[in-house]
């Protein structure tokens, strides 16, 4: 039986408050009637109804959601082989190097990393736009998938394609019909990472960004450089609310399937 | 499925497929990853120029041999000698560093009894609070700080609350200032700090305490002497993987702090975007990966130990 004791859950609470106030905040005054931030001018959801008027602000939505989907899937699948590459094979030839390389990009800030992606574009004399930004935000998703995918491979039974593979499949039968069901909720999870990585990023985009490829952030950091904006705080809003939907709804799922398929 | 005894497929199988699965994504970040690193070492050391690409020399292939003697002739130090002769730069990691050093100690501070009283919580509240730690690092960075542009307005909720308190006469000025930056810090990174806390906390064998209690150990000096040292592992992680990206933080203080005295990470984007000196701003952020080299290689020996390596 574990007590939780008063200061515990004053950590706790005073925490959670702190992650969370300013969204509550920013989430209120996107109905707030007035322009003016000290003016309470009641209730309305007139800046909502503003953003289906912004047409450049839609289609770098758009923009957005498609590079995201473009590189998650891509760093997925890249990941998913790295992860395979690090678990299964054991030792290979340059295998640091190679671990080096997946750790490095979480950690290396982004203004490092967008500074040599763009400077790599310009080399090899590459139009930038809507390819150069995917291909960056692969390079960087595939790292976070990597790790996520590897710590679920490294935990499970090996054995089990061991016995596939002795019953006569083919290893890429196995990996299809034993690995890949074995380790999806993880790589569904890598995929949603990476999709929200892509859709936050500022810093790279803006590196590699050409003309006609204005994403979400990109448009969002050259309105609010200047000051607040109340139709900002309508886009910010339905931002979070649509990740944070998208998150509980994963989780909960993540937990009904994990319920039934591991036995803890 | 055809119970008979097939021979053995997987042999043909063996020289390809795990080329391929190693090849691949090894490929990839060699081309986008290490190969882009040389390239900004190369451009540090160019010349800037007004032409496009807007730096000297380029290197041309079709020149021959002749040509790249050209290229490597043409090569010199003379933005590292910038870098040192000017104060601004210098002023400028230093001011990084700082705020870096600074904000992951208060990251410390303030994310590990939050991680602490996760781990003592009943499991099932746990996993809903693990939840709760992690969505604010699924919605965007961009817009997390701007939810703080707002409140720490002029005339926003912060000062209104301040003022309704009576506990300043004059609203405070927070933005454009290093006090907003750090505010904007400890927000974002707050989570990064907490969950690998967390994950050797809740790891902690309760027993160990107990025992601790049992032979009369006082709960301060049980926390010393036991909790502390086991979760070393998970302190050191929170604090790389927040000190590290910290150092290069740009949207934090282009947003929310003063434009003097800049962080490094917008010296970068300066004299990139505004000056256009593409070799200058390579070699700011060569000298900032020379920086970050020991930290991230502890983080990388870190990271493939808990990846049940090594």
């Amino acid at each position: 039986m574990r007590k939780v004791s008063t200061f515990n859950l004053a950590a706790i609470g005073a925490g959670m408050a702190f992650l969370y106030l300013p969204i509550v905040i920013l989430v209120i005054y996107s109905f707030n009637a007035s322009r003016l931030v000290a003016v309470w001018g009641g209730w309305t959801t007139h800046w909502y109804a503003e953003l289906v008027n912004d047409a450049p602000l839609l289609e770098s939505a758009f923009i957005s959601v498609r590079v995201a989907l473009v590189s998650a899937s891509a760093a997925t699948i890249l990941g998913t082989l790295a992860a395979l590459a690090l678990v299964r094979f054991g030792r290979f030839r340059f295998r640091l190097g190679f671990a080096a390389m997946i750790y490095a990009p979480l950690v290396m800030p982004e203004v490092i990393t967008g500074l040599s992606m763009l400077l790599l574009f310009v080399a090899i004399a590459i139009d930038r736009g809507f390819w150069t930004i995917a291909i960056a935000h692969t390079t960087l998703g595939m790292c976070f998938v990597t790790v996520i995918v590897q710590a679920r491979l490294v935990d499970f039974d090996s054995s089990l394609e061991e016995a596939a593979m002795d019953l006569g499949a083919s290893p890429l039968r196995t990996f299809f019909l034993i690995t890949l069901p074995l380790v999806l909720p993880a790589v569904a999870a890598a995929w949603m990472l990476a999709f929200a990585l892509s859709l936050d990023d500022l810093v790279i985009a803006s590196f590699t960004t050409g003309p006609g490829a204005t994403t979400l952030p990109i448009r969002i950091y050259s309105e609010v450089r200047l000051g607040v904006k109340p139709e900002m705080n309508a886009v910010c809003s339905l931002m979070v609310a649509v990740v944070g939907l998208a998150v509980i709804t994963a989780s909960l799922f993540a937990k009904l399937t994990g319920a039934r398929g591991e036995p803890r | 499925m055809k119970p008979t005894i097939k021979k053995p497929k997987r042999r043909p199988w063996r020289p390809i497929a795990p080329k391929l699965v190693v090849g691949i994504p090894y490929a990839w970040l060699i081309a986008f990853f290490l190969v882009p690193f040389l390239i900004v070492l190369k451009i540090s050391l160019s010349q800037s120029a007004i032409a496009q690409p807007p730096y000297t020399p380029v290197l041309t292939l079709a020149a021959g041999l002749h040509g790249i003697r050209d290229f490597f002739a043409g090569l010199s130090i003379d933005n590292y000698l910038l870098l040192a002769s000017d104060p601004l730069y210098l002023l400028s990691y230093v001011k990084s560093v700082e705020i870096a050093a600074f904000s992951t100690i208060i990251l410390l501070a303030i994310g590990y009894p939050i991680a602490y009283g996760m781990a003592r919580t009943p499991r099932r509240i746990q996993a809903v609070l693990v939840l709760l730690v992690v969505l604010p690092f699924w919605t965007s960075f961009l817009i997390r700080i701007y939810a703080w542009m707002n409140i720490l307005q002029h005339d926003g909720p912060l000062n209104q609350l301040l003022m309704a308190l009576h506990i300043v006469r004059e609203p405070p000025v927070w933005l454009a200032t290093d006090t907003a930056i750090y505010i904007g810090i400890v927000y974002s990174y707050l989570p990064f700090m907490v969950l690998p806390l967390y994950a050797t906390l809740e790891k902690l064998d309760p027993s160990l305490l107990e025992a601790a209690a049992d032979l009369g150990c006082p709960q301060w000096k049980t926390f010393w002497l036991v909790t502390l040292p086991l979760s070393a592992p998970g302190v050191l992680a929170g604090v790389l993987l927040c000190f590290i990206p910290i150092i290069g933080e740009f949207v934090i203080p282009d947003l929310l702090g003063g434009s003097q005295n800049p962080m490094i990470g917008q010296t970068i984007w300066t004299e990139f975007f505004g000056n256009k000196d593409w070799p200058t701003a390579s070699a700011v952020a060569v000298v900032l990966v020379c920086l970050l080299v020991a930290p991230i290689v502890i983080f990388q020996h870190q990271a493939l130990r808990t990846a049940g390596e090594n």
